[in-house]
């Protein structure tokens, strides 16, 4: 089951990559998203295995690196955290390959476009199914290929080649903290496995160790070196300087990497890490601290954006900023189930997104849109349950998830909780405004596009729009189904 | 009972070889043709026979397998024979031989007989160095490996080959000089220069920092490390695309294999002394080179410096003398190995087609060698070091291996993460992407039949090693230990005897 659920991407991938060029695009297209399709039912039937029956456990592939006591297996990991993650990866996933069937159609490059989305996706999966660091490792660094891949998709514009690298090296920054995460990990417990470093954490609460020739707390430094790299991924203050530059590839990919899946690994990452946070104080109170200070600037900037799609994407790194003040207060149920429900309404809201820009022959400042909510009703609706999720009006899932974790904050009883809250509450009103903001100028008004463009407007094929509801669906009821899972048992969502 | 001399077997077919393309009369094509065909096939035997090596290598033990001994000059046996160390760069030098020999059957289009000759010379030295059991049969291949090399740069090199080729004669032969003074002194010492020998007697430990120092001179020049690595460019940027593959592939690891077998097991406290000196000089190589390579508007000088960064990773993790980072130093060279010499290849399709090295003369070209693109972005991200490649393997174990001997060593090192995924992306950016500009360039076409077969297994290669990386480990894993632990119990009697000096 679970092998279904990882590795049917891979080989969509790997079969449409070395024969793409023998097949017809609708083959390639049915290969990959018939894939998906299969893969997301896998993950939920899974979902309700372990998540339901209680289950977790750890199906070893083979053997990787061994160098005399560093050993690491191929494995995978399959318990609630990695379950929640997989459904959300797997169902998005296929939404987002089926909606670029219509969404790339007028691309000669079809075949590829669909290949690389099927390799994220594994990627992804190897990334959070990962019952070790090096493995975990691999899933990140596949993540950030496949990022690259996508994002300079369109390679003959210097601008998207660009961008592909800024995202590349900005990431390998982030990274080289993760790699001394990793080997300071292997130093103070002997293995990188998990289930070990786990088992062990009580035991090295107080333990130090020498970094930079000081005897520093080794959980400390751990943790911290952990989260440089999830500032790196989820584009933190600091080193979010990619994220937006990202927009530069194709939307569905921005749907799908840069809103629901990839930048959402540091949340994983922390929240898989959260019993070596635990007795890390200080290293929680900075990811509170740069967390809820990425909600309030992100913010700040998404209120100034004229690209739709940068409005979207500040909105992200504000929302994922919620995520880690979240998790900076222990909340890591809270920061979970704000991350599924953020999945499901800001890949709607992308790919609507997406769907405005192709009625509009591809234009993306929202000033030379408006006045077209009658000529693209079903987009337009379907923006508004985005945005009202995104904003958190009840009974919208973002209600359920936002409010938790302001709630979370405000109870931590720290000064950094409240200050986390404060930000949290600031950047809340903010995001009501952009939202709002996005959506007037974007339908309503007077046109300010040319005739020309206005003459071609029409609404989404079929393909494109059944997607759009799958997402809107999860946007609108996926806060308060869950809501119980996640938060009523305050501890399922932990690692 | 006699059994089989197969190392022997494999360091002279290729000398059998020359013999037959000698032999070669007729048409100036014909002769070309049929010793094309000559290197081709008997390269391919030494493979063969490499392959059965590997085969039939017993990963269980540390000691010397498949040993011959003779009686050659008097105090001097002609003994052969490799362990888990060795035997693997045998089988790397006779990989990328006939490979090499692929790349250049069209390419190389004068004195094409000579060039095989040189080609199989080169190879018989090679596997030679690697087999060697005697410090003085050592030194012979190990220098003899010289003359080939300077032949290939300086006849059928680029518009400096002259300049070139003497560089890299004149730096490396100063470096085997002061390595022969050391063994004459060694000789003098210990009175043999079996190598099992001379690792079971070490001398006093003032001769060690000397003898240590001597043979340093000599393998750093070869590895190449900083600040001695200035030959190393020139000699690639002049060298024709076979031989740029073979010196980055396999004559870069007899400086490497050469610090494990003579500076580890011999002079261990010297070793340890000079540890901290070899770490910074890793470091400055690593950090200085690549961001020299991010400058270079010369493809082969890019590759070239992002060599000398990674065989940085290499010393780093030979002298960190644990576990994870001399296995994944060997590991990182056999990569390396793997990797720029595909880099120089997938560099030499390009010239071959266009003659220019310039980088900035090309872009474009994933419109119209969509597949050659392909295959540039496996080798580039291997050498960036992304998991799942084999490059990933050998940097991260020899990072993690000077983690645990000094973290601020492992801190700068691991920048070199990034800097290498900085100056290789420029390089595929500026080479494949972005828009087209020259007519010529658009005209390339796609690879053709032999470039697909010299660069597919290595593609295969690098990615399964990168998964699989347990072929290589399994055979070194035993006599790495067995170097550590005599490594290790060296240093603790010397240390043991000198706080007993100290106590008296």
């Amino acid at each position: 089951m679970e092998l279904l659920a990882v590795f049917t991407p891979l080989v969509a991938f790997l079969v449409t990559f070395l024969f793409g060029n023998k097949m017809s695009a609708a083959a390639v297209q049915f290969i990959t998203c018939a894939g998906l399709i299969l893969a997301a039912l896998m993950s939920v039937i899974l979902f309700f295995d372990v998540v339901f029956e209680g289950r977790s456990y750890v199906t070893v592939l083979m053997p990787w690196v061994v160098s005399g006591d560093f050993a690491v297996n191929w494995a995978l990991k399959i318990d609630t955290l990695s379950v929640v993650m997989m459904c959300v990866i797997n169902i998005v996933s296929a939404c987002v390959h089926v909606y670029s069937v219509g969404y790339m159609s007028h691309d000669e490059c079809k075949s590829r476009f669909m290949s690389y989305l099927s390799l994220f996706t594994f990627a992804m999966l190897m990334l959070v199914t990962a019952d070790n660091l090096l493995q975990l490792f691999f899933g990140w660094e596949g993540v950030g290929l496949a990022s690259y891949l996508l994002i300079g998709f369109w390679n003959k514009k210097p601008s998207a080649n660009a961008a592909a690298m800024k995202a590349f090296i900005v990431n390998r920054v982030g990274d080289f903290g993760l790699v001394l995460g990793i080997m300071a990990i292997f130093v103070v417990f002997g293995s990188v496995e998990f289930g070990v470093i786990f088992e062990a954490a009580a035991a090295h609460a107080e333990t130090t160790f020498t970094f930079f020739g000081r005897e520093l707390h080794a959980m400390t430094v751990i943790s911290l070196l952990l989260f440089v790299g999830a500032v790196g991924k989820s584009a933190q203050l600091g080193l979010h300087t990619w994220l937006p530059d990202a927009m530069e590839g194709p939307t569905p990919v921005s749907a799908l990497i840069h809103a629901a899946t990839m930048v959402t690994a540091g949340i994983f990452l922390v929240a898989r890490f959260s019993p070596l946070f635990e007795y890390a104080p200080d290293a929680l109170m900075v990811v509170a601290l740069v967390g809820a200070t990425t909600a309030f600037v992100a913010a700040t900037i998404a209120l100034t954006q004229f690209d739709i799609k940068r409005v979207i994407a500040y909105s992200t790194m504000s929302q994922l900023g919620y995520m880690f003040f979240a998790l900076g207060v222990s909340a890591y149920g809270a920061a979970m189930f704000h991350l599924m429900t953020h999945a499901f309404f800001k890949g709607l809201l992308f790919l609507g997104a997406g769907s405005v820009i192709h009625a509009m022959s591809d234009e993306q400042d929202m000033r030379k849109m408006g006045g077209i909510w009658k000529k693209i009703p079903v987009t337009y609706a379907l923006m508004w349950i985005g945005s009202l999720a995104l904003v958190g009006i009840f009974p919208f899932s973002g209600y359920f998830s936002k409010d938790i974790v302001l709630e979370a904050a405000w109870a931590d009883h720290t000064w950094f909780g409240h200050y986390a809250f404060w930000m949290g509450i600031a950047a809340a009103f903010m995001t009501a405004f952009y939202s709002w903001r996005l959506i007037i100028m974007t339908f309503h008004g007077a046109p300010r596009a040319s005739k020309k463009v206005m003459s071609h407007i029409h609404e989404s094929p079929g393909v494109m729009l059944g997607p759009l509801m799958v997402l809107a669906v999860g946007a609108m009821f996926a806060g308060f189904v869950f809501y119980e899972p996640f938060v009523g048992d305050s501890g399922s969502a932990h690692g | 009972m006699i059994e089989f001399p197969l190392l022997s077997v494999m360091t002279f077919l290729p000398l059998a070889g020359v013999f037959l393309i000698l032999m070669i009369r007729g048409d100036r094509e014909d002769v070309e043709r049929n010793s094309r065909h000559v290197a081709l096939f008997t390269s391919f035997f030494v493979l063969a026979f490499a392959i059965f090596m590997y085969l039939r290598f017993d990963p269980s033990t540390a000691d010397f397998q498949f040993v011959e001994k003779h009686k050659w000059l008097p105090g001097i046996a002609y003994h052969m024979g490799v362990d888990g160390i060795s035997m693997l760069f045998v089988l790397l030098a006779a990989f990328l031989t006939p490979i090499c020999i692929v790349a250049a059957w069209d390419s190389i289009k004068t004195r094409v007989k000579e060039f095989m000759i040189a080609f199989l010379v080169l190879e018989s030295f090679m596997i030679g160095t690697f087999c060697a059991l005697d410090a003085v049969l050592f030194y012979v291949f190990f220098e003899g490996v010289l003359l080939p090399m300077f032949l290939i740069i300086g006849i059928w090199g680029g518009p400096r080959r002259v300049y070139a080729s003497y560089k890299f004669f004149l730096y490396t032969l100063l470096g085997s000089v002061l390595m022969l003074l050391a063994l004459l002194t060694l000789y003098a010492q210990v009175g043999s220069t079996d190598i099992p020998t001379l690792m079971a007697s070490p001398v006093a430990r003032d001769m060690q920092l000397w003898l240590w120092l001597a043979f340093f001179a000599s393998f750093a020049v070869k590895m190449p490390m900083w600040p001695v690595h200035t030959w190393l460019p020139d000699a690639h940027v002049e060298a024709p695309t076979a031989g740029s593959v073979i010196l980055a592939g396999v004559l870069l690891k007899m400086g490497g294999y050469g610090f494990l077998r003579f500076s580890l097991p011999m002079f261990p406290e010297a070793t340890l002394y000079f540890a901290p000196m070899v770490y910074w000089l890793s470091i400055i190589a690593i950090i200085y080179t690549s961001l020299v390579a991010l400058v270079q508007e010369d493809m082969k000088k890019l590759i070239a410096y992002s060599s000398v960064a990674h065989m940085g990773f290499v010393t780093l993790g030979i002298f960190s003398a644990t576990t994870q980072g001399v296995e994944g130093a060997i590991f990182q060279m056999l990569s390396h190995g793997l990797i720029s010499g595909a880099l120089f290849l997938c560099v030499g399709v390009v010239y071959d087609r266009l003659h220019t090295r310039e980088i900035s003369r090309y872009g474009g070209l994933v419109n119209n060698m969509p597949r050659y693109a392909t295959i540039f972005m496996v080798f580039m991200l291997a050498s960036v070091g992304l998991p799942g490649t084999s490059g990933f393997v050998g940097e991260f174990l020899v990072l993690l291996g000077a983690f645990q001997v000094s973290t601020i060593v492992a801190a700068f090192a691991a920048t070199g993460v990034i800097l290498g995924a900085a100056y290789m992306l420029l390089l595929y950016r500026r080479v494949i992407f972005g828009p087209q500009e020259n007519e010529d360039t658009f005209k390339m076409p796609d690879l053709n039949a032999r470039e697909y077969g010299m660069l597919v297994p290595l593609v295969i290669l690098v990615l399964w090693l990168g998964i699989n990386p347990a072929p290589i480990m399994d055979k070194i894993s035993v006599s790495v230990d067995h170097l550590l632990t005599n490594y290790n119990a060296h240093i603790e009697s010397a240390q043991a005897i000198q706080a007993e000096g100290g106590g008296k």
